[in-house]
């Protein structure tokens, strides 16, 4: 799965890249698990995920419980509008903090 | 010249063997080709991205097989020592009773552990094996698993027929030493043989060959029990009862058919 | 309705289907359409070949003529691989429900992802939970489908459907059996998925309260022929006396043979006729 990680003054930026989908969420689940043991606030930023199925918010849901279970902020950014509304009928709207981008999304972990 | 009622019963009652003829060469042609299929699938499973499971595999062979180990031991053991009766019994008339030992060894593992312990399996997991299909067809649990692009006989039958070609095997070895065992016991008490010397005779007359006679025709057992019951199960219909029908159709063509395989396998191997 | 569906996009594509059950000619020619993100409704009293239409479209059974298009592809047509990677985009919640007796709720919902995905084992539990809170199921997935109630199993059902978020979703017959409740409950979960994942339904069923409260679109069959096709409007402003009568509950009041019908009754056998 396309990704790339990068570290802003004290806390990581996970951009996934391409769907996320029953073929490679695995991978997905991978690198959002691997960011989380870094022990940092944490933006996921979706800008470039169009499509996400279930497994994909199961992912997310995955890295998010890790990360609150060690007392790390994490938050989804830039999530589009259909992703949004698979996100949305899971009811992650109430789970997760989704900020409209990545900066309002660092603003909001620091 | 016989009336009109009588020819047309005669023709019904012809008509009625063709039928069940046909009826019952389709089942067979329907146990060969499940057979094929399962075959298929155990070899190409994987390739397909559709795998045997190994733990249904194990489940069956747990319910087939470690499950059934106090009835076969049970029967085993009292065949073994009826054995020993029968044989001292008859053998005395000759004088004869010390020679009982090769009676006992043979009859044991060459045609009593194996049959008893195919129609003990027969019964057990064969019915079960009707039923659960049966039941599953009635349910649309067969249709629910080709939607959701799950081979039944990949998914169902194979394991199954590992379960059985494994364990029925395993089961009548088992039940071989079980009634040696027994007979032996019996042997002591009776003619006070000793256990060491009924078992060095034991040892010495069972060739591998006889051993092989019992165990490969348990292997063909095992694959009767299993096909014949996959096959009346999918053949239900009408509900429940028709489960019940189905189930004791499958007990009784498994029992049917081993004894029938004992026989010929005996002279075809005996010629 | 969802502004990002393309109202004009075939899932399904049915021409001139012919089958026959044995001998006898069950579909007579049917042909219909399911378009993205719409509910259809397949409708019709027994003997009218509803049930065997939908087992065709869910691949169970082959056809003698016609063709089944579904995603594009012609079912007739497809290897065993192909077919079943069209499977995966589709769900089948069947009348009884038909989950695995041996297994859990739980256990019954991921065994599509067991089987066809590579997903770690706690993704495939956190999506069966997934589907069960969307079902209105939570915290059933341990129990067995024997402790489930009728409305219950139907839901599970439907969460096994829906777990791997096909693009079309069969339902045979939800609310039979089920009191007016539940049913309702069950109407409002297919609408709650059409809406949120912009699934295509097509839902056999006889109930006209959950036609009315659906169906985008209905198909009315008659002894294997089309009796109508057209959205739900379209069918209440029908001119057809036959479809009037299907609406409203009206037995068909066809002109009485005094002579049959008093042949009937004391049961006389005509000659050469078979008997009872």
């Amino acid at each position: 799965m396309k990704h790339q990680i990068k570290e802003d003054n004290g806390a990581l930026v996970v951009a996934l890249e391409g769907d996320v989908d029953l073929k490679t969420s695995p991978d997905a689940r991978k690198i959002l698990l691997d960011a989380v043991t870094r022990n940092l606030p944490m933006v996921v930023d979706l800008s470039g995920v169009l499509y996400i199925d279930s497994s994909g918010v199961a992912s997310l849901i995955e890295a998010f419980q890790k990360a609150r279970k060690s007392g790390h902020k994490f938050v989804l950014a830039a999530v589009s509008e259909s992703a949004l509304r698979v996100l949305n009928l899971a009811r992650m709207d109430k789970v997760f903090a989704i900020c409209p981008s990545v900066a309002e999304g660092l603003a909001k972990v620091r | 010249m016989a009336s009109n009622s009588q020819t047309s019963s005669i023709t019904a009652t012809i008509e009625k063997i063709g039928r069940t003829t046909v009826t019952a060469v389709e089942e067979i042609g329907n146990g060969g080709a499940l057979i094929f299929e399962s075959l298929y699938w155990l070899v190409m499973g994987r390739r397909l991205r559709q795998p045997v499971r190994l733990p249904s595999i194990f489940a069956q062979m747990m319910e087939i097989g470690i499950h059934a180990i106090p009835i076969v031991a049970l029967m085993a053991a009292t065949i073994g020592v009826m054995l020993a009766i029968q044989g001292i019994h008859t053998l005395r008339i000759f004088g004869a009773e010390s020679r009982v030992t090769i009676g006992i060894a043979l009859s044991i593992t060459r045609e009593f552990a194996p049959l008893i312990t195919g129609i003990l399996v027969a019964g057990r997991s064969g019915s079960a094996l009707a039923a659960r299909i049966g039941t599953m067809k009635i349910n649309q649990e067969i249709d629910a698993l080709y939607v959701m692009g799950i081979n039944p006989v990949r998914f169902l039958v194979v394991p199954a027929l590992l379960g059985t070609v494994i364990m029925v095997p395993c089961l009548t070895f088992f039940s071989d030493i079980v009634g040696l065992f027994a007979a032996g016991l019996y042997v002591n008490a009776e003619l006070s043989i000793s256990m060491a010397a009924y078992f060095d005779e034991v040892r010495e007359i069972l060739t591998t060959d006889h051993l092989m006679h019992g165990l490969s025709k348990s292997a063909i057992f095992a694959v009767l029990i299993a096909v014949i019951g996959v096959v009346n199960g999918a053949a239900v219909t009408g509900g429940a009862e028709g489960v019940g029908r189905v189930t004791t159709r499958a007990v009784v063509q498994s029992i049917s058919a081993i004894v029938v395989t004992d026989m010929i396998f005996a002279f075809v191997v005996t010629r | 309705m969802n502004p990002n569906i393309n109202p004009d996009h075939k899932l399904i594509e049915v021409e001139d289907l012919v089958t026959h059950y044995g001998s006898r000619m069950i579909l007579k020619g049917v042909s219909l359409d399911v378009r993205e993100g719409e509910i259809m409704v397949i409708m019709g009293g027994s003997g009218s070949g509803k049930s065997t239409l939908l087992r065709h479209l869910m691949a169970l059974e082959r056809h003698t003529s016609g063709t089944i298009r579904i995603l594009g592809e012609d079912i007739a047509r497809l290897g065993t691989r192909e077919l079943v990677e069209l499977r995966t985009n589709t769900g089948v919640a069947f009348q009884g429900g038909a989950l695995f007796s041996s297994m859990t709720v739980g256990e019954n919902i991921m065994l599509p992802l067991y089987e066809h995905t590579d997903l770690d084992r706690k993704t495939m539990e956190i999506m069966a939970r997934m589907k069960l809170e969307v079902v209105s199921l939570a915290g059933f997935e341990n129990l067995m489908p024997s402790e489930l109630s009728g409305g219950m199993i139907k839901r599970a059902a439907m969460a096994r459907a829906i777990v791997m978020d096909p693009k079309i979703l069969f339902c045979d017959e939800p609310s039979a059996g089920l009191d007016p409740v539940v049913s309702s409950a069950l109407d409002e979960l297919i609408l709650r998925l059409r809406d949120a994942m912009r699934m295509s339904v097509v839902v056999v069923t006889h109930e006209l309260e959950s036609v009315f409260k659906i169906a985008d679109r209905v198909t009315v069959l008659d002894q294997g022929k089309i009796l109508f096709i057209g959205t739900l409007d379209e069918l209440r402003a029908s001119p057809s006396e036959r479809i009037q009568n299907l609406l409203n509950r009206r037995p068909e009041d066809a002109d009485l043979d005094v002579d049959a019908y008093l042949t009937r009754l004391t049961g006389e056998t005509v000659p050469g006729a078979a008997s009872l």
